[in-house]
């Protein structure tokens, strides 16, 4: 860990696929600078195996949700940049990782896909030369989200692309790029980033106490940005403490619908938490740019001003509601992880407990419980994730599951 | 002020009122619209059998095309000229229709429609103030519902007690023209009075069953019923959706009535399971015969109908009329 550093530092637990990246960033530097030589007319260029093997035009980074996929593209793109293979301090590097580099081009969206149009703008930049004397870096952030089309558009950049051009893709899993397009990158796994590791990054970045750090790590299950929000609000400690309370509320039927209604209360709390100052600040921009005039409903009203008013509402409805699945969602997987830990002292595996600070209660029901309806108890949130995302009413969806989570020792 | 107004617009305007006037047919129930607009167009009849008569559409009304319609004419002596959908009218053309409800030919009888709503407001406001004769055609409201099938039928020369105007409601529903339509049918065919019998008759079954009706059907175990409340809801174009929500929330207030504290007061009590006063004296009948794991094995029922209806299923009706019998049969059972 600690002679990672530079570009690198903030990668969390990587190390592996640190060493993959460096070593390729050392290799692409070889090659430009053997080309340097030979445009200089020193004969032919000294041959290079470490240089050849270590550098490819096509990378498809993949890893779970929070493990860092683009900030590991951001960085490798740093790494090429720069003259001293990722300083983290030199120009190249700040603009590299800022988004602001001339030669790195990041492309995400906000939309459910990527859509031909915006890839074949990329392809084609991807035949010019870099602006700069080292490479042009193309980072597709959500390569999971190429429609077939984006896809094959493509393909035929991936497989012969221009001499200074590198392709970085990032996806979930290989499964979510289509095997036309796997079959031309060179796959690059980051794995889910030991809690060590993530606890040391919170205390060094957020100056939080070890303790904290470590129980953020701990529960955030190597999501990164989940445990950074552990370790640094209190509300949302508060709110995960809430959801890991449920089991204990399933006693009886009535028990179970109040559990159900306060796990979904709880997820829109948290929705409109997150939205209800963004909400304020567009309601109040777009009232700038229509020209409302005085505050307090007093002044001229353009004509216009209701009817782009109720469309802006009807947005922010939309992606309050998205956020609220979104938080739902999360809480269900809390709960998984809580009873992943009731199955992992049922039967005596010696894996770290995600809940640690809740050990009485685990064990208590460990020992009440056969693994088998542990098992179900497990399935049945899955379920219940599967039935919110084919659109079912949340608070039906979540009745049913704490229902199904009942132990039959309590009925 | 909509009953009365209602009343207006099926009195007919007497000889020649409509003539040398603008008259403005409000309101979006189109039954009494048509009856309107035919009621003023007669009254242009009555008093000259050969008036001519224009339709058109508000739309479609360019701005001299008014002037053109209204202007004086050497052969025809009265005329009635109708507007319908006075919403959609070009803006340009807006002037024109008011500079001529200020100004009224004598031998031309105009008649605008409009359906109410925000569309057009302003015009309208002037229009009123033009003082041009309203025509209020108000949809009716449920419990209009009735009056208005009794008036229709003594309209068509006949009687129909109030049950029976009920009765008739419920079987054909709350579309005006399908009631007058029945009501003047049945009185052609059973004679001068319609009675329930007669409803029965000719009228199986009912046209609006709610979603709750379905809820209710199933939670107090009446299979045979609950299907036969599902299928009427079904034809009748109640969503699926609407049939798991009414029946997801039934079973809710029911299950949080088992788990509530003993000894509450019934107002303390529907404030605990968050439903309004009146609905626990029902909750507690229909909670008669449920026991806690019924509940349980019901609710996770319609929570997987939910999912089907969703498109879970390739058939929605099957995967409610599964739910509801998974329903009933958990009452049963548990």
């Amino acid at each position: 860990m600690s002679e990672v550093s530079g570009v690198w530092a903030d990668l969390v637990g990587q190390e592996p696929t640190v060493a993959v990246l460096r070593t390729a960033a050392r290799a692409a530097a070889a090659r430009l600078a053997a080309e340097a030589a030979k445009s200089a007319g020193e004969g032919a260029a000294p041959s290079q195996p470490a240089g050849r093997s270590g550098m490819t035009h096509a990378w498809l980074i993949t890893g779970p949700p929070g493990s860092g996929r683009s900030n590991t593209a951001r960085a490798f793109a740093a790494a090429l940049q720069c003259e001293r293979q990722g300083c983290g301090e030199c120009t190249a590097c700040r603009t590299s990782l800022a988004g602001t580099n001339p030669d790195v081009t990041l492309v995400r969206t906000e939309q459910l896909s990527l859509r031909v149009d915006e890839i074949r703008e990329l392809v084609r930049k991807s035949a010019m030369s870099p602006v700069g004397r080292r490479w042009q870096v193309l980072v597709v952030e959500d390569a999971d989200r190429l429609t077939e089309q984006a896809a094959d558009a493509l393909l035929k950049s991936l497989e012969e692309p221009a001499d200074r051009t590198v392709w970085v893709l990032c996806a979930p899993t290989v499964e979510d790029a289509v095997p036309t397009i796997r079959s031309r990158c060179r796959l690059l796994v980051l794995r889910t980033p030991p809690t060590t590791a993530v606890a040391q990054v919170l205390q060094r970045r957020y100056a939080v106490s070890p303790d904290l750090a470590v129980f953020a790590a701990r529960a955030s299950q190597g999501h990164i940005g989940r445990a950074r929000a552990l370790a640094t609000q209190e509300e949302v400690r508060a709110r995960r403490e809430q959801v890991l309370s449920v089991p204990s509320k399933l006693r009886d039927l009535a028990g179970c619908l109040t559990a159900a209604a306060s796990l979904v209360e709880l997820a829109a709390e948290e929705a409109r938490a997150a939205t209800a100052e963004l909400d304020a600040t567009e309601k109040a921009e777009l009232e700038r740019a229509l020209g409302v005039t005085g505050s307090g409903g007093r002044g001229p009203r353009p004509r216009q001003l209701q009817a782009a008013q109720k469309e802006l509402e009807d947005q922010q409805k939309v992606r309050a509601k998205r956020l609220q699945r979104d938080a739902l969602d999360r809480a269900l997987l809390d709960l998984v992880a809580f009873y992943r830990d009731v199955l992992v002292v049922a039967l005596g595996a010696s894996a770290e407990l995600v809940n640690e600070e809740l050990r009485d209660d685990i064990e208590r029901r460990a020992h009440a419980n056969r693994p088998e309806l542990i098992l179900r108890q497990i399935d049945a949130i899955l379920a219940c994730r599967d039935a919110i995302a084919a659109n079912v009413a949340p608070l039906l969806a979540v009745e049913s599951m704490t229902i199904a989570l009942l132990e039959p020792t309590r009925r | 002020m909509l009953s009365p107004m209602a009343t207006k617009a099926r009195s007919a305007p007497s000889e020649g009122e409509a003539l040398g006037g603008v008259t403005l047919v409000l309101g979006p129930e189109d039954l009494l619209v048509d009856r309107a607009v035919a009621a003023a167009v007669a009254s242009v009849r009555a008093s000259d059998p050969d008036a001519d008569l224009t339709e058109l559409e508000a739309a479609s009304l360019a701005p001299g095309a008014l002037a053109e319609l209204t202007s004086p004419s050497l052969f025809a002596s009265a005329r009635a000229v109708v507007v319908r959908g006075l919403d959609t009218l070009p803006a340009e053309a807006a002037d024109a229709v008011l500079s001529y409800a200020k100004d009224p030919q004598p031998d031309v009888a105009l008649v605008l429609t409009h359906r109410g709503g925000q569309k057009g407001r302003g015009l309208l406001d002037k229009l009123r103030k033009a003082r041009v004769r309203v025509v209020a055609c108000e949809a009716l409201k449920s419990y209009e519902l009735p009056t208005f099938v009794i008036r229709e039928a003594r309209g068509a020369g006949g009687r129909i007690s109030e049950e029976a105007a009920q009765l008739l409601i419920e079987s054909v529903g709350s579309d005006l023209r399908a009631l007058a339509g029945a009501a003047s049918q049945l009185i052609s065919d059973a004679g001068g009075v319609i009675t329930e019998e007669a409803i029965r008759a000719y009228f199986a079954g009912r046209a609006e069953v709610t979603s709750f009706a379905v809820a209710d059907a199933a939670v107090t175990g009446r299979t045979a019923h609950a299907l036969e409340q599902l299928r009427w809801a079904l034809r009748s174009g109640v969503a699926p959706v609407l049939v798991t929500s009414a029946l997801a929330s039934g079973l809710r207030g029911l299950a949080k009535l088992a788990g509530a504290p003993r000894g509450l007061r019934d107002g303390d009590l529907a404030r605990e399971i968050g439903v309004p006063p009146w609905k626990v004296k029902t909750l507690r009948g229909q909670l008669r015969g449920w026991s806690q794991e019924g509940l349980a094995t019901a609710i996770q029922a319609v929570a997987r109908a939910d999912a089907d209806v969703k498109g879970g299923a390739d058939d929605a009706d099957y995967a409610l009329e599964r739910a509801v019998l998974a329903v009933s049969r958990a009452r049963s059972e548990g």
